[in-house]
């Protein structure tokens, strides 16, 4: 440690960090797009998108009344049995699209033995790795983008009304949001194909992570909320504490991050996305949305959660791959 | 710039108690093929990697063409070629594709790109494949495509770890060509392997390695002389009986003399003696059929050595 960090201030690296960024991006990205793995993966999005659309504006055509505001929104959110809206499946399809894009993106040059040999190149490990990372992001967010146009395409077909600047706004923003949501797991994949020599165990580990905060978090959290912050009987105060804390953290996972965005945004009538008290509705009118505006501000903690364990999670992949060995 | 390309001084690299390169002292100058050489873990990966700046070395001062690669790595690394051993490649694209890649990542730019990719391709003889995915490629092929991602960046200095491994004869025999052919172009080449009769052919100085120290370092001649006491093996055959077998021992710098068979003999020398033994074998009325020389392989200077164990670290 001592020694790492007298060369550090010692020796000035030479050049920018940054040097083959470009080609690097480039490169994986072209890689991405023409992978088999992808397009299986995007023909089933496109799918899910086509059918559970398609069912929600037969669905809208027939029963919702002409004074409804925000149509383009229902789109996503509108179920018909035995299909679940869209937005439900995206939240399982996006990270099993970043974790695909990324499972095998370092010990995959690993294995095939091109590390040691791109490395040797004039350019530095940083500018590989996020190189790798913003191609994958960069694919993630076109291919979300695109599946956003083909909705809102579809919505103008069936619906004929064009979206107004409101649903707009709203669905810009879910949409960056949804893109950082695949961020996580993006970042997350990769850090396993750092740690893990084989690509399978780093998708087996990005994929337990990720059913474990889908299917078991909800059930720890409220248990440890329970545990932590104990409401006897009668105890408002304390009932009310405790279901914070359980709030709090559910939070924790991205899962629950993305799905409240997905609520706060799609559907104008939700003012608060946690508890409200009868108190706070006082003088409030049930129903009425809010503007897009005040929308995203209630969605901001959520966003700069999202981008920020985007970032913690690249941060500590980067600081391993800076440390690994290349030799093989 | 001086003649001198590659210099190390007291070189040295730890991974935890383990010393993988130690106190190195190496000097390779312009133009010529240099061969690093020893067993699999003696430490001249490591040694490559740290002339790439790839890992930083705990003590000791290494300069690549004048620079330094742990301060300056980006220059290094445009300036040198390095052939990993098993060279990988992205074996979904073509091999023209893999080269491009590589030459953006140079900052290589068309219409330079195409032109020094073409010509890459004309060099190692693979023009003909150029738009073929590489994993239909056999490993020879692999190995010149290899040296032509290598070449599209017109190193001044070309590192190779263990090239020649896993090629069958013919490819290491086309392989070597190649490497004679980048050295008449100017090129400096610094070589390592374990397969010393393959190197030995095309390497004009070997160093080599022991447990991270060199111990030898010199011409494949020099070392012979040094190692195997400046044995020459000699193969007289001749008839004549025992008389020859005692007159060959009369001569000066014979170390020893076995008759096998009736009519072969093995003659170790420390010098070449061939025109004094034909003169004995005559003079004491013996026919002579038959006279060769063994040349001294580096298997044998390295088998030898090492038989020898310590007593020339001191030496060296």
């Amino acid at each position: 440690m001592q020694r790492a960090r007298s060369i550090a201030t010692a020796r000035q690296r030479e050049g920018s960090p940054w040097t083959g960024l470009w080609a690097v991006v480039a490169k994986e990205m072209a890689d991405y797009l023409t992978s088999a793995r992808m397009m299986i993966l995007e023909a089933l999005i496109l799918l899910t998108a086509f059918g559970t659309v398609y069912a929600a504006s037969q669905n809208l055509r027939a029963g919702v009344s002409n004074s409804d505001d925000f149509l383009f929104l229902r789109l996503f959110t509108t179920a018909r049995e035995p299909l679940p809206a869209f937005v439900g499946f995206l939240g399982l399809l996006v990270p099993l699209l970043a974790i695909a894009l990324a499972f095998d993106s370092v010990n995959g040059e690993f294995n095939q033995r091109t590390l040691s040999k791109v490395l040797a190149q004039p350019i530095y490990r940083d500018a590989l790795l996020l190189g790798k990372f913003l191609a994958g992001l960069g694919t993630l967010a076109m291919a979300l983008t695109a599946i956003w146009l083909l909705i809102i395409g579809m919505g103008l077909l069936q619906l004929g009304v064009p979206p107004s600047g409101e649903e707009t706004t709203r669905l810009l923003w879910f949409l960056l949001i949804t893109i950082f949501y695949g961020g996580i797991w993006l970042a997350l994949a990769m850090l396993f194909s750092i740690i893990f020599r084989q690509p399978a165990t780093a998708a087996l580990a990005a994929i337990a992570v990720w059913l474990f905060f889908t299917v078991f978090w909800g059930i720890i959290a409220s248990l440890l909320a329970r545990t932590l912050q104990p409401a006897p009987t009668g105890d408002n105060q304390a009932l009310i504490n405790q279901i914070q804390l359980e709030l709090m953290l559910t939070r924790i996972s991205p899962n629950t991050l993305f799905s409240e965005v997905a609520l706060a945004m799609l559907n104008p009538a939700v003012r608060a996305l946690g508890i409200v008290l009868p108190i706070q509705l006082h003088n409030a009118i049930p129903g009425t949305p809010l503007p897009a505006s005040q929308s995203i501000l209630l969605t901001w903690p959520h966003a700069t959660g999202l981008i920020a364990a985007t970032i913690v999670l690249f941060a500590i992949g980067y600081i391993l791959f800076q440390r690994q060995e290349v030799r093989a | 710039m001086t003649d001198v390309v590659v210099e190390c001084r007291d070189l040295t690299k730890q991974y935890g108690a383990f010393t993988a390169v130690d106190h190195l002292n190496l000097k390779v100058h312009k133009g010529e093929i240099f061969g690093l050489l020893g067993p699999n873990g003696a430490g001249k990966t490591t040694t490559i990697l740290m002339l790439l700046g790839l890992t930083e070395p705990t003590s000791g001062d290494v300069r690549v063409l004048g620079l330094d690669p742990a301060r300056q790595p980006l220059s290094v690394k445009a300036r040198v070629g390095y052939l990993p051993d098993q060279v990988g490649f992205y074996d979904n694209l073509t091999a023209r594709e893999n080269l491009t890649y590589i030459a953006k990542l140079n900052g290589i730019r068309d219409p330079e790109m195409s032109q020094r990719i073409t010509q890459a391709l004309d060099q190692v003889g693979l023009s003909s494949v150029a738009d073929r995915r590489v994993k239909t490629f056999s490993r020879g092929m692999r190995q010149r495509l290899g040296v032509a991602e290598i070449l599209i960046k017109q190193p001044q200095l070309i590192i190779m770890d263990e090239p020649t491994l896993a090629l069958d004869p013919e490819a290491v025999r086309e392989f070597l060509e190649l490497i004679r052919q980048l050295k008449a172009s100017g090129i400096t080449i610094l070589l390592s392997s374990h397969l010393l009769q393959q190197v030995q052919a095309v390497c004009d100085r070997v160093g080599l390695f022991h447990k991270g120290r060199m111990v030898l370092e010199g011409t494949v001649s020099e070392l012979a002389q040094r190692v195997l006491g400046g044995a020459y093996r000699i193969h007289v055959e001749a008839e004549g009986g025992d008389a020859v077998t005692v007159a060959l021992r009369q001569l000066p710098d014979v170390v020893k003399v076995s008759q096998n068979g009736t009519r072969t003999y093995h003659v170790e020398a420390r010098a070449d003696l061939r025109a004094e033994i034909a003169r004995k074998v005559i003079d004491v009325g013996g026919k002579l059929l038959g006279l060769s020389i063994d040349t001294p392989s580096l298997d044998e200077v390295y088998a030898r050595y090492f038989q020898k164990g310590a007593a020339y670290a001191t030496s060296a």
